[in-house]
């Protein structure tokens, strides 16, 4: 019998992180990524990746309390067990990446140095420069990059997933390979194997301009979810509130500005077009620290993104009369500023032109990351409290410690693993981890995390001879998924015409672009339910018109147009859950914010939204998404009111004084 | 759309197209309405939606690659008014200021064109295995932290490490030819970039027990001695990497290495 092979899709850090795991216990992978993947998007992380670390730890702090800060900061929609098992693995993940050469920044005695983050109160963000996940990103890169000089890994760099195969039905559906195009030859192909991890990353395209890579379509995620694999909390968006809104993108401003001390403000008086030097610290509005005197400017990103867009959009208190607040780092000194933030203070000053060391910085929320994703399930670890822990506090002892196995079973199958057999979700594409918002750095720790821990169970899963290997699943079902794909691309190909008389209704780019105007405007950082039904009806005009869709390019080589037009069909019908999940979801929770329903309702919504596609739905109104809530694992802390201590403050007000907070 | 009607004023792309490997260049023209904060990528997009050139022939969209769009990827590398660069960074209001200003794209001409500014960069990537490039850990399991480092130390090691792989320092560099035969990258200019990778982790602790193979790859034909001491590398590398530097530490790096072997024997 031929040897197992896994497939993984996707070549960021959780899609490496995977591959190194898997290669290492014996078994070849076949790794896939439509761009090289040291071009992947975890390059535009930023500010850090979170870990306990020894110093917090002398100062209270604990893996533990990463994890009460991190359900907390989900508002309690994440599944608790997971989330302690990634908490506690942070330091040996920050450790290895350190072994791996990761320069990680360094204090004067040459320990790792720490910078502060949002939703918490100590210091436990490492940090390479303001360009972590680049570095990180390397490391990883570097390791696969040895494996693949050993034979271990076979890249396919330049490929497109299509869609996964999936063999037999109901509850023994399993996935035994994928169908991919290479994007140069434009061959179709379908790749053989026990099991396929999805690490394919965000949605962040279909809310047009967001912070993330062209890449990041939603595409690939949206495939699996067409094929039978459950999509969870798709609602759940993260808009970040620092990006620098750009003509082609929004690029991001990382959090860690204002963990180095950068203050968000906008002048008291409306309409105060003074240069912001020349304006007196008491005429200026720090907004946040007023409303938050105990969190500050480091309240998580959902809340801030929303007391910025109050302030620009319902105020009408933005800079210069713009949707724009600032950014002020020009009071700490510009050396220090350099060594700590280099990267990203250089991004602000060759796209927007100004030095953000001397002239703060102007900026507005940006879509930025999915908490939604794939649906998984996992194995219980071993901490089962009797009754959920309250509060943590600083210096309490935990009521778990860190051992492995305390959140998640170590190597138990089905960690990670879709409701489709042998179909595995990590990083940004799985639900899991960060619940209804996530906290600023630590998507590279679940990111690797899931690489590293839920490896495992591919290997175990691949190796477990309970079910038939994918050998003996006959090559005709291959065949048969790549004529599908290669029709689906024929059908695109043709709707070329030579009638320059071009309806700009069907034209991708133009639907491609209306469905990220209509999902930012109704699907973001207030919403409410007409809002979320006109998108509806808005995605469905959309849609129609998408049938009609006439392609600029039939080349037979190389054909972007093609690749885009197609995952632009894909990500239309992704944005309809993500709206509908929005529309059903009749409460505020974290990042899901809706007008009419301003309170968090745990009674009817500490549920997981969970989506399942009907290919042929025949209900009057077609719809093809069943939407069911299912419990959350809420059984290790008891959710309690997510506030970060907010107190009342209007632009006229006195300062509060920050003294003895 | 609206933003193409409240534009001001309107750029020309001129761009070099190709359909394919073998296949004959060719250029082609667009107005494009600038809009405001305007990158050579927006400039690119809004081709695409509607991709009629200059003289009202509609033709195809432009081929190109791009990923992150901020100038942290290196994907979207190309020839710009003749200087290779990232089109993301490139601002329309920089390098063509007035109404009806040209700007020139042309893919890089070191690597094969895969289409129109589309390159294949493989041999880039295939240099850094050439030289190593990673710190040989023994495997994943929890062994505790990584070698303790100087923030000196730490300052170089992260400034070497910011190489997005663009391809603009040989882009810049005559020494640096474009072979469409993958058999023969191995004896041809292995690139600054690659150099700098080399002493990148010959500085890491770990990396370090690999120095060896390192500079034999770099002493072979094809290494650190085909450079033509240009300095033409260092002065396009956006991420303003000390290229120069890495090579010239290298050379030394591989001198002592012969010296050593002679000494030894070995």
């Amino acid at each position: 019998m031929p040897q197992p092979r896994a497939i993984v899709v996707g070549g960021g850090l959780a899609g490496l992180a995977a591959t190194v795991r898997i290669v290492e216990q014996g078994l070849p992978v076949d790794l896939f990524s439509m761009v090289p993947v040291k071009r992947s998007h975890s390059v535009c992380a930023q500010g850090g990746i979170n870990a306990c670390n020894d110093v917090a730890r002398q100062q209270g702090y604990s893996e533990y309390q990463h994890f009460d800060e991190t359900v907390y900061g989900g508002d309690f929609l994440g599944d608790q067990p997971p989330v302690l098992e990634m908490c506690n693995w942070a330091p040996r993940i920050i450790d290895l990446l350190d072994r791996m050469g990761v320069p990680f920044n360094r204090t004067a005695e040459g320990f790792r140095d720490l910078r502060l983050f949002g939703g918490s109160l100590f210091k436990r963000t490492h940090f390479a420069g303001a360009t972590t996940g680049q570095q990180l990103l390397y490391a990883l890169d570097e390791q696969v990059r040895r494996h693949a000089a050993d034979g271990k890994v076979n890249t396919h760099e330049f490929w497109e997933f299509l869609w996964p195969v999936v063999t037999g039905e109901g509850d023994q559906r399993r996935c035994v390979g994928i169908v991919a195009q290479d994007m140069r030859t434009m061959q179709v192909r379908a790749f053989r194997a026990e099991a396929v991890v999805m690490a394919v990353g965000g949605c962040g395209l279909i809310f047009g301009k967001s912070t993330n890579s062209l890449i990041c379509t939603g595409g690939a995620a949206s495939r699996c979810y067409q094929a039978g694999a459950r999509y969870a909390n798709a609602e759940m968006i993260q808009v970040h509130p620092t990006a620098i809104p750009g003509a082609d993108k929004c690029r991001l401003m990382s959090e860690s500005a204002r963990g180095e001390g950068g203050r968000v403000w906008v002048p008291r008086k409306r309409g105060d077009n003074r240069h912001p030097r020349d304006i007196p610290e008491n005429e200026r509005w720090y907004f946040l620290e007023e409303k938050y005197p105990k969190y500050g400017n480091l309240v998580p990103r959902d809340i801030a993104s929303r007391e910025i867009f109050d302030v620009c959009v319902n105020q009408a208190m933005g800079v210069a009369g713009e949707n724009q607040v600032f950014l002020d780092l020009t009071h700490k000194d510009p050396e220090y500023l350099t060594r700590k933030l280099g990267g990203i203070l250089e991004i602000y000053e060759k796209f927007v032109g100004d030095d953000p060391r001397h002239t703060p910085m102007r900026i507005f929320p940006s879509v930025h990351y999915s908490m939604g994703g794939l649906w998984t399930t996992y194995t219980p670890g071993s901490y089962r409290p009797a009754a959920p822990a309250g509060e943590h506090r600083a210096g309490d002892t935990p009521p778990a410690d860190a051992t492995p196995g305390r959140g998640m079973k170590p190597g138990a199958i089905n960690n990670a693993m879709t409701n489709i057999r042998g179909l595995y979700a990590f990083g940004e594409v799985n639900f899991a981890y960060h619940g209804a918002t996530r906290l600023g750095a630590n998507a590279l720790l679940s990111c690797i995390f899931d690489g590293l821990f839920c490896g495992t169970s591919v290997v175990n899963y691949c190796r477990d001879d309970s079910t038939p290997p994918a050998e003996a699943v006959p090559q005709n079902e291959y065949d048969a998924a790549v004529r599908r794909e290669e029709a689906k691309a024929k059908r695109l190909l043709d709707s070329v015409h030579a009638d320059p008389a071009v309806d700009p209704a069907t034209n991708p780019y133009v639907i491609g672009r209306e469905l990220g105007v209509e999902m930012t405007a109704a699907c973001t950082v207030v919403k409410t339910g007409p809002r979320l039904e006109q998108c509806l009806r808005t995605l469905a005009e959309l849609r129609e018109r998408y049938s009609r869709l006439r392609l600029a390019d039939n080349a037979a080589w190389s054909n972007q147009a093609l690749s885009y037009a197609r995952a632009l069909g894909d990500m239309l019908i992704l944005a309809e859950v993500i709206a509908k999940g929005g529309l059903l979801r009749r409460e505020s929770r974290g990042s899901h914010y809706r007008l009419d329903f301003p309170d968090r309702d745990d009674e009817n919504f500490l549920r997981t939204t969970v989506a399942e596609y009907r290919p042929n739905a025949d209900s009057p109104e077609r719809d093809h998404h069943a939407i069911t809530f299912a419990p959350v694992d809420t059984s290790l802390v008891r959710p309690r009111a997510r506030t970060y201590g907010r107190v009342e403050s209007q632009p006229r007000a006195p300062r509060h004084s920050v003294a003895g907070v | 759309m609206t933003a193409t009607a409240t534009a001001k004023r309107t750029v020309r792309l001129r761009i070099r197209r190709c359909d394919g490997p073998g296949q004959p260049s060719r250029w082609e023209s667009f107005m494009v309405p600038v809009e405001p904060g305007a990158n050579v990528i927006s400039c690119l997009q809004t081709i695409a939606a509607d991709p009629v050139t200059e003289d009202g022939r509609r033709t195809t969209p432009i081929v190109w690659d791009a990923n992150c769009l901020e100038e942290v990827c290196g994907a979207c590398t190309m020839v710009i008014n003749g200087r290779a660069r990232q089109s993301c960074s490139c601002l329309v209001d920089q390098v063509a200021p007035r109404n009806g200003d040209t700007i020139t794209l042309e893919p890089m001409s070191k690597f094969p064109v895969v289409r129109d500014l589309w390159v294949d960069r493989s041999r880039l990537f295939h240099a850094l295995t050439r030289v190593r490039a990673w710190a040989p850990i023994d495997d994943t399991f929890d062994r505790g932290p990584g070698p303790r480092e100087t923030p000196e130390k730490q300052a170089l090691r992260y400034t070497l490490s910011t190489c997005m792989s663009c391809g603009c320092c040989l882009e810049a560099c005559p020494q640096f030819l474009l072979i469409d035969d993958d058999t023969k990258w191995d004896t041809a200019f292995i690139g600054a970039h690659a150099i700098s990778q080399a002493r990148l982790f010959n500085a890491h602790d770990t990396g370090r027990t690999l120095k060896g193979e390192r500079l034999e790859a770099l002493t072979a034909p094809g290494g650190v001695s085909d450079c033509g001491n240009a300095q033409n590398c260092v002065k396009v590398c956006p991420k303003d990497i000390p290229l120069t530097e890495s090579i010239a530490d290298i050379g030394r790096q591989t001198t002592l290495h012969a010296l050593a072997r002679w000494f030894t024997g070995r």
